[in-house]
């Protein structure tokens, strides 16, 4: 090899590598990039985590602090109709009817929305994904399990939840302290009832991958049915999952709002986006920012999952990537 | 030629309008709403205001309450009283006599025996009869002839007036319901739909828990009136939308109880085609102080009962300066405007009993803090939060879910901040928190919370039924199934007595003085009760509705004979 002269032929010789190879991760992320909606989605849903997150950092105003004297502050955009407006750097997205800053409490209630949806949405993608499996899987459990989801699907969730916070409210309470009890026994009960949808999806899924050839393949080759289910089963159906993890963000947002509005959730001093909106809405004609803020901010987060699962999906599927 | 004709006619028409005014059915359609639905037309099978209410326009009491808390006899003749001699000297019975000439709406004459027929219905033993309060003490009721009925009491009663005046008591027909006595009161499903009655109006279809519509009665006893020819009562919704469909979009007449914040209900006046109005009754908005330990460790015999005694809400100077802390007056701005007034009183009407007591209306915050201090609860661990001997002064605070109250929380939680005590707020749902579920510990006789906030009010005008709930042992409690109604389970001997020299006292100014000292007794001698709004009725009405007249002293609908159209 030393000898130049001996070098083979050149047509035998490799040929030259003019750029670095591609990993699987890469090609995934060239997919995704070329999805302007999921980038522009996931840079929203970045944005405004860390803004929840951390905008108490920039924006030291307390939430719950009320100040009469300062009730009823229009946002500080509204000079530009309506010069006559009540506005103040004080309370640039104004305050509402006792004087609770607008913008601590979007930041504020936000932290709580995201915590319930994105923790029932998991909760919920675990249980569904569970049982949708197993009973796909399993032809002996199918029956047994699949009733059970027809037996939760049947449940009216309002009276259960009535039901679940007159027993369990006290003891978490005690245990956990009022808000982050509150918040498990609210992540709890969303999760235990919403999961129904996944699990279906999820086992008609199942139930015809597992027919075909590749399942038979890594069958013949002696894996075990726990290999196949996790190598071969479920990243093929993560597809349909992602799907309904992003509605499941939107749903369990939206259902936290609904039971805030009943009593049945947190504290009323303590804000969420739903609970925002909902008390917003007898003075809806007069201070429509009260409505429209909340509400856009839950709407402008759902979407930009759901764009961002749709980008995910895509990219995830080597059938669809590189087209 | 014709069109002229047509015209011509269409001018005639409206000039002979006014004069047409005096004719029953002349102005056509009247309009109410609620926004909680009748769903059994009778005041005596179902507790609910809107129930009584549905009912008030068909069937009719012997005599009612006017706008002051006057009585004026409607099927009766005039009020019996011991000077005209329809009340005995001993007030062991009272003698009415009924007006000659009334029908019911099917033709037939009104008589004593109906009356007698109605005490029989509602006191029956087997029939759960919803009244039965305002029958409490009658002995028997007898018709001495054909026009004249004599109630006797067990005992004297300085206050003979409960059965058959207002509206919770009206008279039904004999012959209709006699099949209904006892448990099969509930199953006349025919009978309870459609009572046949002698007020301006009769039920022409009912759809239970939502619409009501009536059509004016033949034989009512003025010919000249109802000048509605229909009503539609409409249930359901929310208070907002009713408010809306009175004074925004003139859909209804009449939208029953607005409790809206008062900004709220000044926009919706802005839409021009109706008004809010407001009238003062009993309706008081008040903390209660729990008396008792809720805490959740105690096993469910003992909790929240008086075996049990609250660790520092037993003290006078902690619940005095919890009340010291609230402004009252801008809980009245910021929640009902001109539907609300601070007061200090359990009782603030009618003015013979309402005491002069205005204390508490100045917030006093330094003050609150002295007196805690002196109390002992001082911040020794420099939380903000007062204590004593290791015990936190933490509050948990729980009320119906109302946009209005749970601003009302959010303002004493600030100002309850602002003395040192920390405060856990809750609210639960109207149903449950009112519902009465013994199996929920969430009601507000239970009462497991330390302070909550909720409104009531009395029937009629005299405090004597609603000053005796606070006697000794009628607290809620497992041996009444969580029934009584001393919701603090306050308990002084001094007040029993008060309560017996009450009932037995005739005199109109010597129980006055009474009630007035039982009201100080709860409020300001010790903060027991904190009142903090006398609350008006608010009722939407457009401005075409002409002759109705708000009565918080009987029912909304009490004087449907008398409206017409305004044109």
């Amino acid at each position: 090899m030393t000898d130049p002269a001996n070098t083979p032929l050149n047509a035998l010789e490799e040929p030259e590598i003019t750029r670095p190879p591609r990993s699987q991760w890469r090609d995934v992320w060239d997919q995704f990039s070329h999805h302007k909606g999921a980038l522009m989605g996931g840079g929203f849903l970045v944005f405004i985590t860390l803004a929840v997150m951390f905008g108490d950092f920039f924006w030291q105003v307390d939430p719950k602090k009320l100040d009469i004297r300062a009730k009823d502050f229009r946002p500080i955009y509204t000079v530009l109709w309506n010069s006559d407006a009540k506005v103040g750097w004080a309370h640039p997205l104004g305050s509402d009817n006792l004087g609770r800053d607008h913008l601590a409490q979007i930041l504020a209630g936000g932290r709580t929305s995201m915590a319930v949806g994105w923790a029932a949405m998991i909760l919920t993608m675990l249980i569904g994904t569970t049982i949708g499996v197993l009973a796909g899987f399993f032809k002996k459990i199918d029956g047994p399990l699949m009733r059970l989801t027809d037996l939760f699907l049947s449940l009216p969730i309002l009276p259960l939840m009535l039901v679940a916070v007159t027993l369990f409210r006290q003891p978490l309470r005690a245990q956990f302290g009022v808000e982050t009890g509150m918040f498990i026994l609210i992540v709890g009960v969303i999760g235990v009832t919403s999961w129904m949808q996944t699990a279906r999806i999820v086992r008609g899924d199942i139930l015809a991958l597992k027919e075909r050839e590749f399942v038979l393949a890594a069958r013949a080759s002696g894996t075990t049915s726990r290999g196949i289910i996790f190598r071969h089963l479920l990243p093929n159906v993560l597809s349909p999952i992602m799907v309904s993890a992003t509605l499941g963000l939107a749903t369990a947002i939206i259902t936290e709002s609904s039971l805030s509005f009943l009593g049945v959730g947190f504290p009323s001093d303590f804000p969420t986006w739903g609970k925002m909106l909902a008390d917003a809405v007898p003075r809806m004609q007069e201070f429509p920012e009260r409505v429209m803020l909340p509400g856009v901010a839950i709407s402008l987060t759902v979407l930009s999952v759901n764009y961002l699962g749709d980008g995910l999906r895509d990219a995830l599927d080597p059938r669809i990537r590189g087209r | 030629m014709k069109l002229k004709t047509i015209l011509l006619g269409a001018a005639a028409a409206f000039a002979v309008a006014p004069a047409a005014m005096a004719e029953r059915g002349a102005d056509g359609h009247v309009g109410v709403i609620y926004w909680q639905a009748p769903s059994i037309p009778s005041p005596y099978l179902s507790g609910g205001t809107k129930d009584g209410d549905a009912a008030s326009v068909v069937i009719e009491p012997l005599a009612r309450y006017n706008e002051n808390g006057e009585m004026v006899p409607f099927l009766a003749e005039g009020i019996p009283t011991v000077a005209n001699g329809g009340v005995a000297e001993d007030l062991m019975s009272v003698t009415w006599k009924l007006k000659s000439g009334i029908k019911w709406s099917d033709g037939s004459d009104l008589t004593a025996a109906d009356v007698q027929f109605t005490a029989e219905y509602c006191m029956h033993p087997e029939g759960g009869c919803a009244q039965l309060a305002s029958f409490d003490g009658v002995d028997k009721v007898e018709a001495l002839d054909d026009l004249t009925v004599k109630i006797t009491f067990k005992k004297p009663m300085p206050n003979p007036y409960g059965p058959f005046v207002g509206g919770q008591t009206p008279i039904i027909q004999k012959a209709q319901f006699a099949n209904c006595m006892g448990a099969k009161a509930q199953e006349c499903t025919d009978q309870n739909f459609y009572p046949i009655g002698t007020g301006p109006f009769m039920v022409k279809e009912f759809k239970p828990n939502d619409v009501i519509q009536y059509v004016a009665n033949p034989n009512y006893r003025d010919p000249a009136k109802p000048a509605f020819a229909t009503l539609t009562l409409k249930g359901g919704g929310d208070a907002t939308g009713a408010g809306r469909a009175v004074m925004e979009t003139g859909e209804y007449d009449i939208a029953w109880n607005l409790q809206l914040a008062p900004d709220v209900l000044a926009k919706m006046a802005e839409g021009g085609k109706g008004e809010a109005r407001s009238a003062f009754g009993t309706l008081v908005e008040r903390l209660e102080m729990n008396l008792t330990n809720p805490d959740p460790k105690l096993p469910p015999e003992t909790r929240s009962t008086r075996e049990e005694p609250h660790p520092f809400l037993t003290d006078m100077r902690v619940r005095k300066a919890l009340s010291m802390a609230i402004d009252r007056n801008l809980l009245v701005e910021i929640g009902y405007g001109k539907a609300g007034r601070a007061t200090c009183n359990l009782v603030p009407n009618p003015a013979i009993y309402a005491s002069d007591n205005t204390e508490c209306l100045t917030q006093d915050i330094e003050g609150a803090k002295a007196l805690l201090d002196e109390a002992g609860w001082t911040d020794s661990d420099g939380d903000g939060v007062r204590d004593k001997d290791g015990m936190k002064l933490s509050i948990l605070y729980q009320t119906s879910t109302n946009a209005v109250r749970q601003d009302f929380q959010a303002l004493i939680k600030q100002w309850w901040a602002e003395i040192g005590v920390e405060t856990e707020l809750r609210n639960i749902n109207a149903s449950v928190f009112f519902g009465g579920d013994p199996g929920s510990p969430d009601t507000f006789q239970k009462f497991y919370a330390d302070v909550e906030m909720y409104a009531n009010n009395f029937d009629g005008t005299d405090p004597q039924a609603y000053l005796s709930m606070y006697r000794c042992d009628n607290e809620p409690q497992p041996d009444n199934q969580w029934n009584g109604q001393n919701i603090n389970r306050f308990c002084d001997p001094e007040y029993d007595k008060l309560i017996d020299q009450l009932a037995a006292t005739g005199d109109i100014n010597e129980r006055a003085a009474l009630a007035k000292k039982m009201n100080e007794m709860l409020t300001k001698d010790t903060y027991t009760i904190v009142p903090l709004v006398d609350r008006g009725r608010v009722t939407g009405v457009s401005n075409t509705l002409g002759g109705f007249i708000l009565n918080t002293w009987d029912n909304e609908l009490w004087n449907a004979a008398d409206w017409h159209r305004i044109k």
